[in-house]
């Protein structure tokens, strides 16, 4: 398994270098790999979510997450033990450069498959179908779906379309809150501030479970929309096939089950089950 | 599409001037905020109460110290979510005034300390003078003290100014949709034209910013109390 | 602490007299309403934050867990000072390369350095680190995982790499005349007198600016975190978004920002002086200097001095 290596040794050696020699190497790497030397190990590096509970964390010097852990699996199945893996974090904003500049290998961290993201990468799965739902207070009586929103606040993250495309399709009068991230989002939850919380059920799922949230929150458990996500691969890669056959063994054996039932633990979350466990076999050119 | 027809497109497809327009109105509100807390802090840093002083003293030295965005983040999550402080309805002006007050809270101690920059400007024998004919701290410090000072700290108070328009673009992690924001959705949406908005939001600083400096310099020489 | 103590003998002020046995009384009063108006709103204070459970022991006493500090603060800390450590060296290699293109003898020189300083006074910090951020993403010979790094780091330079060209600048216009035309009769070059006599001069009278300087470095590495950048203010988010006490999380790192800046703000004071203690030539402070009005140690009231007491 040597698919990854040539990559693999430039920008790990560009993370490893210390902050110093990084600016006297900035000038040199743009002309060429001029900060890279010897290749570090046949690593495969996976990016993911650092700040996504529930999904992809870093949890001290831990990976923790649905993401993480199905990573770790298709990685294994791809024959790379633990400590070959180096998880990468990568932003929303940045995944597509990543994928395209060859900094990462594969990215798995929430990822949705759109037709417009398959212009310039290309998906391996999906290993899960997300649809959109509502976190609410535990205690929450009145909010039973998107249509009874109506004069209730609602957050969700800037730059995020979920939360208009209720306020367009379900509930005109929803007052809209947006903030940096879905964290924010679950502490103004807690405070009282906002009614419902709303994204893909199993990033809800993952932030009601962590221990802080748990037993305090809940899904309200109907979901509206449907969100592939998929494994994100740089145009061309081989990978594909392999990686819907990893999946496939995993849905098989239970380790997905398990997996889904280890990140929501404490939620009441059920995934729909009409949609998944998911058969990953589109994508692949 | 050549590169002007896209850079039109990005004008149509969105708000630029509205997002400057934010903050701009960020700048104004926060700017005459931290004015009037920074003239009590420096009032109370001159006053003759012991504990007054420490009090201006000790703000002074805490918000200098704090990171602005530690404070943006720790208004918006721990007293708007936990104390449930609304200032209105609408969440974006809520979340508007919160950014003034932040903006106003942190920049009253530049202000606090640019209008005690320009005390020191004023010589002694003015206020023994005010002493002589009879005026107390109050009148010195109304009708001859900060007269003068404020004249001698029009530098220091318009870069604090200068420094508060920029540092508006910091409400973005208040929620507040100002042109940083924007910028980066921009960036994300339209990579391939990363320079051209870039060039575009740096260039809408450049023409807030410039002018303000300019008009500083000269108010401080046409101002200047002659000695 | 020195910092505390700068204005507080009230015998030396011409503003006002020592406050006599009433004021006093009034004064003792005015303290004891203030305290207790200041205990008051703490008590609705923690009322509303115990309502809200955010009194919890748990979330106060996970903030001094090993785990936290080992996996979380530290690092955070370690990425904030090196980022600030490299800004500050680059920023003065910056400041003094564009310094000495406003002070050169090229017409064209100067210009290019006029445009480019007043370019990047102008344009916020934050702009260019996303802009960095997001730019430099495109080019592959950038680690992703640097990539915020470098974006902070060039967004902090180029902003105070600036301000450093516009101080050295107005520190060399500062210094008599006599200094340079000394330095050009003695058969210098232009650029040799700027550089051995004229900025080594300028460099003490920059000294106190350009130190605090370094606080607007360090406290504006935390915009850092809004380029995902792991600094303080983001692995206290991060840390806190799990264990569900952010609020707690973000007052330490608040603290330790105070502390560190606090630490450095004596430490520039002290330099300060240090190096006025170095030369005879009487101290001439730098004023009414470009970027946030941040003198770590404002000049003592000398109105308020009795024309006795006068230093």
């Amino acid at each position: 398994m040597k698919l990854f290596t040539r990559r693999a040794g430039t920008s790990h050696r560009m993370r490893r270098a210390l902050s110093l020699p990084l600016i006297a190497c900035l000038g040199l790497s743009l002309s060429l790999t001029g900060c890279s030397s010897s290749d570090s190990g046949h690593k495969i590096r996976i990016g993911i979510k650092y700040d996504q509970p529930g999904m992809g964390y870093q949890d001290g010097k831990e990976f923790t997450g649905f993401d993480v852990d199905v990573a770790r699996y298709v990685a294994k199945k791809l024959g790379y033990s633990e400590n070959q893996i180096e998880f990468v974090e990568s932003p929303s904003a940045n995944r597509e450069n990543m994928l395209a500049n060859g900094q990462v290998d594969m990215i798995f961290a929430t990822y949705s498959i759109t037709d417009s993201r398959k212009k310039t990468i290309d998906f391996a799965g999906p290993y899960y179908v997300a649809g959109q739902d509502l976190l609410v207070r535990a205690d929450e009586k009145d909010i039973t779906g998107p249509d009874t929103l109506n004069g209730k606040n609602l957050c969700s993250v800037t730059g995020s379309t979920s939360a208009k495309k209720i306020q367009d399709k379900f509930a005109k009068q929803v007052n809209l809150v947006n903030q940096n991230s879905y964290s924010d989002c679950v502490v103004a939850l807690n405070g009282g501030v906002v009614d419902a919380v709303t994204t893909d059920d199993i990033i809800l799922a993952g932030l009601a479970s962590t221990k802080a949230n748990r037993g305090k929150l809940k899904l309200v458990g109907k979901t509206f929309t449907t969100e592939k996500y998929g494994v994100g691969l740089p145009k061309g890669s081989d990978k594909c096939e392999a990686i819907n056959k990893a999946i496939n063994e995993m849905v098989e054996d239970g380790t997905w089950q398990k997996l889904v039932e280890k990140n929501t633990a404490g939620t009441g979350y059920s995934y729909d089950a009409s949609k998944n466990p998911p058969k990953p076999t589109g994508g692949c050119a | 599409m050549n590169f002007f027809d896209q850079l039109g497109a990005l004008f149509t497809k969105y708000d630029v001037l509205g997002a400057f327009w934010v903050n701009i109105q960020l700048t104004f509100w926060a700017g005459l905020g931290a004015f009037v807390l920074g003239s009590v802090l420096a009032l109370m840093r001159i006053s003759p109460v012991p504990s007054l002083r420490f009090v201006g003293t000790a703000y002074v030295h805490t918000v200098r110290n704090t990171p602005l965005t530690i404070l943006m983040t720790l208004a918006i999550l721990g007293v708007w979510t936990q104390f449930q402080l609304s200032f209105s309805t609408n969440f974006e002006t809520n979340f508007f005034v919160y950014a003034v007050f932040v903006l106003a809270f942190y920049h009253a101690a530049f202000v606090c300390e640019a209008i005690r920059s320009g005390v020191n400007t004023v010589p002694v024998g003015q206020a023994e003078a005010a002493r002589a004919i009879g005026l107390g701290f109050f009148a010195s410090a109304r009708l001859i003290i900060f007269p003068q000072a404020l004249r001698g700290s029009i530098t220091p108070l318009g870069n604090t100014l200068i420094a508060l328009a920029k540092n508006t673009t910091v409400a973005t992690v208040a929620s507040v949709a100002e042109s940083s924001g924007l910028m980066k959705s921009m960036i994300e949406f339209d990579p391939n034209m990363v320079l051209a908005i870039f060039f575009i939001f740096a260039m809408g600083f450049v023409i807030i910013v410039v002018p303000l400096g300019v008009a500083t310099t000269r108010f401080s020489r046409k101002l200047a109390v002659k000695r | 602490m020195k910092l505390f103590t700068a204005s507080s003998d009230t015998s030396t002020s011409v503003l006002f007299d020592a406050p006599g046995p009433r004021t006093r009384a009034l004064t003792r009063w005015f303290n004891l309403g203030a305290i207790a108006l200041l205990a008051l709103f703490m008590v609705y204070v923690l009322s509303v934050m115990g309502a809200k459970g955010q009194l919890e022991a748990e979330k106060w006493t996970d903030l001094f867990t090993a785990k936290a500090w080992s996996a979380y603060y530290l690092p955070g800390l370690v990425s904030t000072l090196s980022a600030a450590a490299i800004s500050v060296i680059t920023s003065i290699i910056f400041g003094t390369i564009f310094g000495m293109a406003r002070l050169a003898q090229s017409k064209i020189i100067r210009w290019f350095g006029t445009v480019v300083v007043e370019f990047f006074r102008a344009v916020p910090v934050l702009m260019m680190m996303i802009f960095f951020w997001l730019f430099l993403g495109k080019f592959s010979a950038f680690s992703p995982s640097q990539l915020p790094f470098i974006a902070v780091v060039a967004g902090l330079t180029l902003y105070n790499g600036s301000v450093i060209a516009e101080l050295l600048r107005s520190g060399v216009k500062q210094l008599p005349r006599g200094q340079g035309e000394a330095g050009l009769a003695i058969g210098l070059t232009p650029g040799q007198t700027l550089r051995s006599i004229l900025i080594p001069q300028a460099m003490n009278a920059m000294m106190p600016a350009l130190l605090s300087q370094f606080v607007v470095i360090l406290k504006d590495t935390a915009l850092g975190y809004i380029i995902s950048y792991p600094e303080l203010l983001a692995s206290a988010r991060r840390i806190g978004s799990g264990d569900g006490n952010v609020l707690q999380t973000l007052l330490l790192a608040a603290i330790v920002f105070i502390i560190v800046n606090f630490s450095l703000t004596s430490l520039a004071g002290w330099l300060s002086t240090f190096m006025s203690s170095r030369t005879s030539a009487p101290k001439k402070k730098l004023h009414h200097l470009p970027g946030e009005v941040d003198d770590p140690n404002p000049p003592t009231m000398q109105m308020f001095v009795l024309p006795g007491h006068r230093k």
